[in-house]
């Protein structure tokens, strides 16, 4: 469970000259359940991420997961970026050890847990090259094996299949799912995509910008498992349509939009 | 790449063939030039002249360039000693950064010539002071590449380190250092080659052996071939040494070959 209290951040001085960029976010999110964010640029998504991931820490409010409050990064959190940021010097199997390797449990059972990841993945048979000799779709499928390689219960994700691709994006969102089957976690995923945040989701929070704060929280009344051939459906579009609607204006004109 | 139809054996070779063929048309017309207008030896010696002067002297020879070898050696491992820590205190702490860096470019503003001198006056005419010169003239790019490398890391990456919870030192010792590795080398590489310079200076100021002091005692009994001698196998030892740091990139860090290309 986790519990986003009133948290607001500022960067830089307070008062004077410092940005705002989340004010009064209060957001819950239940064990297993995923929450997709979206929201135009600099809405303060990412940021909230990094609250909960306990990278950044608020300057209002507090994160609670599981009843204690988040001072630092903790041990049942993992997080995926946009970008795959793996080790250049590292095969595949020591990019996905490397979060067991920093908290010292490198042993045998976190590599038979890697192996059983990269195999889920379909990676398997790359394990031994550097990342170098991947796409990118299978380097960022290494980097969420990373991320659950010390089997956290809280999976971030930032823009995760955002450098990606249309096809592998719609592909990679659909294994995440199959992932998310076998071993449900809590998920908290930043996305640009209407789309996929809508395919993923629970509860999709849409966000609004300067200050980032929270606009409406959608939930998703999708059969699972989900897939994109339910974008015809009725309640697919209900979705998208009031999502585009908050993000975009009323009659989808706003201009100043920074989307 | 091929961009005219050349037959094959030419374009194999031709790598190779056409700076050997280049190398060998400026010998011969210098060596032609330097006979048919009679030019004294002092002032531009033939090449021939110069492998006959040179070889008579093999006895010495080795002795020299073993004492310009070692000099560039120990100045080599004196600035990798000096600048890692360095490297390692400006990128880690801004503090450190704004008062070390005005340091920095400040011995590098002062001429090393100038230094050199009043160096071997107060610590005497030994070893040290050729090797401090070394040190001065070749330790600056290395810091900067190192420092450089030891930021280079994505910033992702750091923050995937810390929310594992990682220390400073292994976020250093598992990211950053792995992550400057193809700097450090390419800063090895800059200074290797300055060393050879630095050791030079150092000998021409005070020395009573190496291929630095070979040139100004030549130079002093108007043996100007020797002297080319002397500068040629600088040129070589330059040469070599470089590649040594390029092959122990390749055989000690192939990956880093790759970034560094990337």
């Amino acid at each position: 469970m986790i519990e986003i209290e009133n948290a607001g951040i500022v960067f830089g001085a307070a008062g004077a000259g410092g940005v705002r960029a989340l004010d009064g976010v209060n957001l819950s999110v239940i064990d297993r359940e995923i929450v997709t964010l979206v929201g135009p640029s600099g809405c303060g998504k990412s940021t909230l991420l990094r609250l909960v991931c306990g990278l950044l820490r608020p300057t209002e409010g507090r994160v609670v997961i599981n009843g204690e409050a988040v001072v630092g990064p903790r041990r049942d959190t993992g997080i995926v970026f946009q970008a795959p940021t793996l080790l250049p010097w590292a095969t595949i199997i020591e990019n996905v050890l490397f979060p067991s390797t920093i908290m010292g449990r490198a042993d045998e059972a976190a590599r038979r847990r890697a192996d059983e990841l990269l195999k889920v993945a379909g990676i398997a048979d790359f394990a031994q090259r550097r990342p170098r000799e991947l796409s990118g779709g299978m380097q960022q499928r290494a980097a969420i094996c990373r991320a659950l390689v010390h089997d956290p219960d809280i999976l971030l994700m930032d823009e995760p299949f955002g450098a990606l691709d249309a096809l592998t994006r719609e592909i990679m969102t659909i294994e995440l799912l199959r992932i998310w089957t076998r071993s449900p976690k809590t998920i908290v995923f930043v996305t640009h995509s209407i789309p996929e945040a809508v395919i993923l989701a629970d509860r999709v929070v849409v966000m609004s910008a300067r200050p980032g704060r929270i606009a409406e929280i959608i939930t998703i009344d999708l059969p699972r498992p989900r897939h994109f051939a339910m974008s015809g459906l009725s309640e697919f579009q209900r979705c998208t349509g009031r999502i585009r609607e908050l993000i975009f204006g009323e009659n989808g004109a706003r201009s100043d939009a920074d989307y | 790449m091929q961009t005219t139809r050349a037959p094959g054996w030419f374009a194999a070779t031709r790598e190779f063939l056409i700076p050997i063929l280049a190398v060998g048309l400026l010998l011969a017309v210098w060596e032609i030039g330097v006979r048919l207008f009679g030019v004294p030896e002092y002032l531009l010696p033939a090449p021939s002249r110069i492998v006959v002067e040179t070889s008579a002297m093999r006895g010495q020879l080795g002795e020299h360039v073993f004492a310009t070898l070692r000099t560039i050696m120990f100045g080599f491992l004196l600035s990798i000693a000096v600048s890692f820590p360095l490297a390692v205190l400006i990128s880690s702490n801004r503090l450190v950064a704004d008062a070390v860096y005005p340091l920095l470019v400040l011995t590098q503003s002062v001429p090393k010539v100038a230094i050199a001198p009043i160096l071997v006056v107060i610590l005497g005419p030994t070893e040290l002071p050729r090797v401090i010169v070394t040190f001065l003239v070749a330790f600056f790019p290395l810091v900067i590449s190192m420092t450089t490398g030891l930021t280079a890391a994505p910033s992702e990456l750091i923050e995937l380190a810390r929310s594992c919870r990682a220390t400073k030192m292994q976020e250093l010792v598992r990211v950053r250092l792995p992550y400057s590795i193809p700097f450090v080398f390419s800063g090895l590489k800059a200074s290797i080659a300055l060393c050879v310079v630095g050791a030079v200076v150092g000998e021409f100021v005070a020395a009573e052996r190496g291929l630095g002091y070979l040139i100004t005692s030549a130079t002093a009994f108007f043996k100007v071939p020797v002297a080319f001698g002397a500068m040629l196998i600088l040129a070589a030892l330059g040469i070599a040494l470089f590649q040594l740091v390029v092959i122990v990139e390749r055989l000690v860090f192939p990956w880093a070959i790759a970034e560094e290309r990337h």
